[in-house]
């Protein structure tokens, strides 16, 4: 087999694409998998740590959700579809104006999700269109130039009525329902939380449906796909709809929780983080998105706390840390382990006989 | 300004005289993160990311408040310093501010950097009742007491900067075609602002308004339009990196306009050297730093005092660096603002100590130029003075200007 | 009709700065199927090894010797170091290490060398080219030492046996391996190569833009979006591209009216993605067919 030819780029055999694209079927009455443990513990953990955790760590864990929840729709472009994208801030950022410019107007915050997500997917579905001449790298370069283009757009003099200018639009947080004995960190986690588990619950249906099936037979094997008469132009577009969607919801989401957006808020480098938390997290795992947002947000973090002037190369030398260790993130690591580990292989035999 | 107490009235007059040099019968009252041996004190600024040459003023903080430390402290507390990273990024210093107001509890967040960045944590400082003084950054919408009485800016505005500019047009060349570069984003764009209400029904005096980005690699094809434009006047607000490239360029393609550069960009060392010192003759800009790569001021005490710490506290510094003598008069005036308050430390007197600072004055200051704040004004710093380049120093000239832009 | 020439003659000055990048960025590209973003910084981290070399007392020559030098067995040492162990890891995985290598040297470098702006000199002197004040010497000899280099390339890559085993190498690693051709070392050339010509392409540039450790993060931008537009499987169109750019920008900023001079980075991208609509390989670039 020859070196990728410059025009497309390889992504990942669907030996290492992750459990959803070769489903396994379940065996009759096995509802406690280990999988189902580590799921439900998850959910219960999130469910009460905002009635014991500060206020301050809630709004860490809220953010923590937000850019799983970005890094959920790059993931179904990039990791379920193969379309490479470098300009994820955009959608975020498109996102995160629609809710500020829907609020500012007294549109009540929980409206401006579903016309941020109808909005991104829309813009989102009309990238697809040209993106479909471009492969690999050149598709990249357009997806950064949308990148690097969206502060300028931003700025730019004739829309500042609108987008407040380079002094953005600030926000007020929101209160809960009246009657509802949370305070306003505590009721955005809890919003934010329904709201990631229902897109989850998406994004995983989604990827189990015969469209994921369609999707990622795009990605794996594009020009076999469409022989059996799969509509890849569609469904390319659809995808880019939808991860735009996705991301442009999680934008919403932060404009609310940061109470604040500026042109400033979503240099090329928001893009950048998304992709590594991707990585990081796990092409083509859906749960490895969570991974990435909770590595986007304590890394830097972490990274400081070690040396403020260098801060930026001990982040570096963590995310080659990583790489070196996991290549293919979390979500790799967690596979890898879980074919290893004895119990596993036990099962697996079970399974099969 | 310490508590007179009862105690201190009634007594006789020597004891009086005593007894009112003493502070520890007043009141103590402590606010958030205030012990009798400790004050948190927090910051934010660009220690990573595009904006990282403004990184050093935090540290130049940080090794300042370790020399009044070493020297005892305020009123006999260390202060604790505080300092996180934002990388310039709006949402991260949300995050970083409340972790320094809710988790490490601090008593105020002083001089953070940056005017988008001051501007998304705004209304939470002003919700949460935490003074957020001495922002770092000139934007003119830090002055509103009525609205925001927990925010207070430091230096001169740009906008009351840019009117000075325009009133010195007026002045010297009131027939002049004015060409203007400003960097694309709130600072620049206030520069502008202020030329261009300073110049009022003369605004059209000015034919082009050049952006630049900071990922512009040059900003040549700018000074080439406005050469072309015909301008024979030229506003610089750059950045150094910028204003110097404009100033050398303008040199090379023999275009010699009356060159007004703001403070900004005006250091000998980070912006005329490189620019070529021979280029920058005649250059004219407003200060209320003292310039410390500037001759003028080698045997200066303000200065030597300056070199002194920054050789014993902060060796790694850059001392061409701006940014290095600003940070030092911030933690100055926030002493001072400390000591006044006495033992009363509490948010509340912390913003009314800092409402009330009088003909003070920081050594690294211009001689001519003081702090004034008062509750209905909230911009310490409203001064500037002109200087002319001759080659080699600034001449400073000409009389003391208001900097303050009318509200 | 003058300004359109100053801004033409302007637009190819910098795109010399554009060209040299983009020249830097294909060279890797074709030794190792990837885009390098941390060539700018590499680039960079090179420039200020010259000038502390410079400020230890070397002259120019021989600083500029020592910084190519070194570059090179920099180049090689994080290709056999970093990215050997992971050349079979998801592309993804070796973008973000790309990242991560940007990362560690625009930070160090900000830490040793801190970032006030210092002047770099130049070898050709800065007086106006040919009598025309538009052009200094310097942009003149960088526009004709990136035309030299590129030159050199082409002469290396089809007249030298060493050029071919790379082209063999990038191309299908597994016949070049089967013919005995030391496919890791070629990619470890590579990486040299481009560290090399990056060095050069930081002192070319340098003195125009001023040296600081965030002074490539414009240019390598433009550097990708020019070779992008030339076309990736072409050092000529890079070159080309570099300097389309350039002038492109310049144009658009002077003369579309109202929102030229705002939006002119947005602009030069716009046309770059429409020119890849039409041809999505680049201009000059191959369209590589592949037999399914």
């Amino acid at each position: 087999m020859s070196a990728p030819e410059p025009n497309e780029i390889a992504l990942e055999r669907p030996a290492v694409a992750g459990p959803a694209s070769a489903p396994v079927a379940k065996p009759e009455g096995r509802f406690w998998t280990g999988r189902n443990i580590a799921i439900g513990a998850g959910v219960i953990v999130a469910l009460t740590a905002p009635l014991v955790a500060h206020n301050f760590i809630i709004f860490q864990l809220t953010l923590v959700m937000i850019y799983g929840l970005a890094i959920l729709g790059l993931n179904l472009l990039t990791g379920f579809n193969g379309q490479f994208s470098l300009g994820h801030g955009a959608f975020y950022g498109i996102g995160a104006y629609t809710a500020a410019i829907l609020m500012s107007q007294n549109v009540d915050y929980y409206w401006t999700l579903p016309c941020a997500g109808a909005l991104c997917f829309v813009v989102g579905f009309l990238f697809g269109l040209p993106a479909l001449r471009l492969q690999g790298i050149y598709l990249a370069l357009a997806t950064f130039a949308l990148a690097t283009a969206m502060p300028q757009i931003l700025k730019f003099e004739p829309l500042e009525p609108w987008t407040g200018g380079v002094q953005g639009i600030p926000l007020l947080k929101p209160d809960p329902p009246p009657g509802v004995p949370l305070n306003p960190d505590q009721w955005l986690y809890y919003f934010t939380l329904a709201v990631l588990l229902i897109m989850l619950a998406g994004a995983a249906s989604l990827v189990k449906s015969r469209t994921g099936r369609a999707i990622m037979a795009i990605r794996d094997h594009p020009i076999a796909a469409v022989a059996m008469g799969i509509d890849a132009s569609l469904y390319k577009t659809l995808t880019f709809g939808v991860s735009a969607l996705y991301t442009g919801v999680a934008g919403a989401l932060g404009a609310i929780v940061i109470q604040f957006v500026g042109p400033d808020s979503f240099p090329f480098l928001l893009s950048v983080s998304f992709l590594v938390g991707l990585v990081v997290g796990g092409v083509g795992s859906i749960p490895g998105s969570l991974v990435g947002g909770v590595f986007v947000l304590f890394v830097p973090n972490l990274a400081e706390q070690v040396s403020t002037g260098l801060s930026g190369a001990i982040y570096g030398v963590i995310l080659l840390i990583v790489i070196f260790v996991m290549p293919s993130g979390a979500a790799g690591l967690v596979r890898l382990a879980a074919a290893r580990l004895p119990f596993a292989r036990k099962i697996r035999a079970a399974r099969s006989s | 300004m310490k508590q007179i107490t009862r105690r201190s009235i009634l007594a006789a007059a020597p004891a009086t005289l005593a007894l009112a040099a003493i502070p520890a019968r007043a009141a103590k009252n402590y606010g958030p993160g205030v012990t009798d041996t400790e004050i948190k004190i927090g910051n934010t600024g660009p220690y990573s990311g595009p904006a990282s040459s403004y990184g050093t003023i935090a540290k130049s903080e940080a090794a300042y408040f370790r020399l009044v430390n070493d020297q005892g402290g305020v009123n006999g507390r260390k202060i604790n310093f505080i300092s996180y990273d934002d990388a310039y990024s709006p949402p991260k210093t949300v995050e970083q501010v409340r972790k320094l107001v809710e988790e490490d509890n601090v008593l105020l967040v002083m001089s953070p950097l940056g005017t988008p960045t001051n501007s998304a944590i705004w209304h939470y400082m002003n919700q949460k009742k935490v003074p957020q003084l001495f922002v770092a950054t000139g934007a003119t919408k830090w002055n509103d007491p009525k609205h925001y009485p927990w925010t207070m800016g430091w230096q001169p505005n740009y906008q009351g900067e840019g009117h000075a500019y325009a009133a010195y047009i007026l002045q010297n060349k009131p027939d002049g075609k004015i060409a203007l570069l400003y960097q694309n984003d709130d600072f620049g764009k206030d520069y502008l602002k202020g030329v261009t209400d300073g110049l009022g029904d003369k605004a059209k005096m000015i034919v082009l308004a050049a952006p630049y980005e900071t990922t512009d690699p040059t900003v040549d094809s700018q000074i080439i339009s406005m050469k072309a434009a015909g301008a024979d006047v030229f506003v610089n607000t750059g950045i150094p990196k910028f204003a110097a490239q404009a100033i050398r360029k303008a040199a090379e393609i023999e275009w010699k306009p009356l060159h007004i550069l703001a403070s900004v960009g005006n250091s000998v060392g980070a912006t005329l050297k490189p620019a070529g010192l021979q280029n920058a003759k005649d250059i004219v800009s407003d200060f209320y730093i003292k310039d410390p790569t500037d001759p003028q001021w080698q045997n200066d005490p303000g200065y030597l005092q300056w070199v002194a710490f920054m050789d014993k506290y902060y060796p790694a510094g850059d001392k061409t660096d701006g940014g290095n003598v600003v940070g030092p008069c911030f933690c100055q005036t926030l002493v001072q603002v400390m000591k006044q308050c006495g033992d009363d430390l509490t948010r509340e007197n912390i913003m009314k100590q800092a409402a009330n600072l009088h003909h003070f004055r920081v050594p690294m200051l211009l001689p001519s130029i003081e702090i004034n704040t008062s509750p209905t004004d909230f911009a310490p710093i409203k001064q500037i003075q002109m200087a002319r380049f001759d080659g080699q120093r600034w001449q400073l000239f000409g009389p003391v200007i208001n900097g303050q832009a009318p509200a | 009709m003058e300004q359109l020439l100053q801004q033409v003659l302007a637009g190819l000055a910098t795109g010399a700065i554009y060209a040299t990048m983009a020249l830097a960025v294909v060279m890797i590209y074709q030794a190792i199927d990837h885009l390098n973003f941390a060539q700018g910084e590499m680039a960079m981290f090179s420039t200020f090894l010259a000038w502390q070399i410079m400020q230890w007392g070397v002259p120019y020559w021989g600083a500029f010797a020592a910084a190519v030098a070194l570059s090179f067995v920099g180049g090689v040492a994080i290709e056999r170091v970093l990215f050997r162990p992971i050349h079979n890891a998801p592309i993804l995985s070796q973008l973000v290490a790309f990242i991560a290598l940007f990362s560690i040297l625009n930070s160090s470098a900000g830490e040793i060398w801190d970032f006030t702006i210092k002047t770099f000199p130049t070898p050709f002197g800065t007086r106006p080219f040919l009598g025309s004040s538009l052009i200094s010497t310097h942009q003149a000899g960088m526009i004709g030492v990136t035309l030299a280099m590129l030159g050199l390339l082409y002469l290396f890559f089809r007249g030298s046996r060493l050029g071919l085993a790379m082209r063999a190498a990038a191309a299908n690693p597994e016949s070049a391996r089967l013919v005995g051709i030391r496919v890791g070392w070629m990619i470890a050339l590579g990486w040299g190569m481009s560290a090399a010509i990056g060095a050069v392409a930081g002192m070319l540039i340098a003195p125009v833009v001023f040296l600081e450790p965030n002074m490539m993060l414009g240019v390598l931008l433009y550097g990708f979006a020019g070779a992008v537009l030339g076309g990736l499987s072409s050092p000529g169109g890079a070159v080309f591209g570099g300097f389309a750019v350039g002038v492109i920008e310049n144009l658009a900023g002077t003369f579309i009216p109202y929102i030229g001079r705002e939006m002119k980075l947005t602009i030069a991208l716009v046309v770059i993605v429409a020119v890849l609509m039409v041809r999505p390989a680049g201009i000059f670039g191959r369209v590589v067919v592949s037999r399914v």
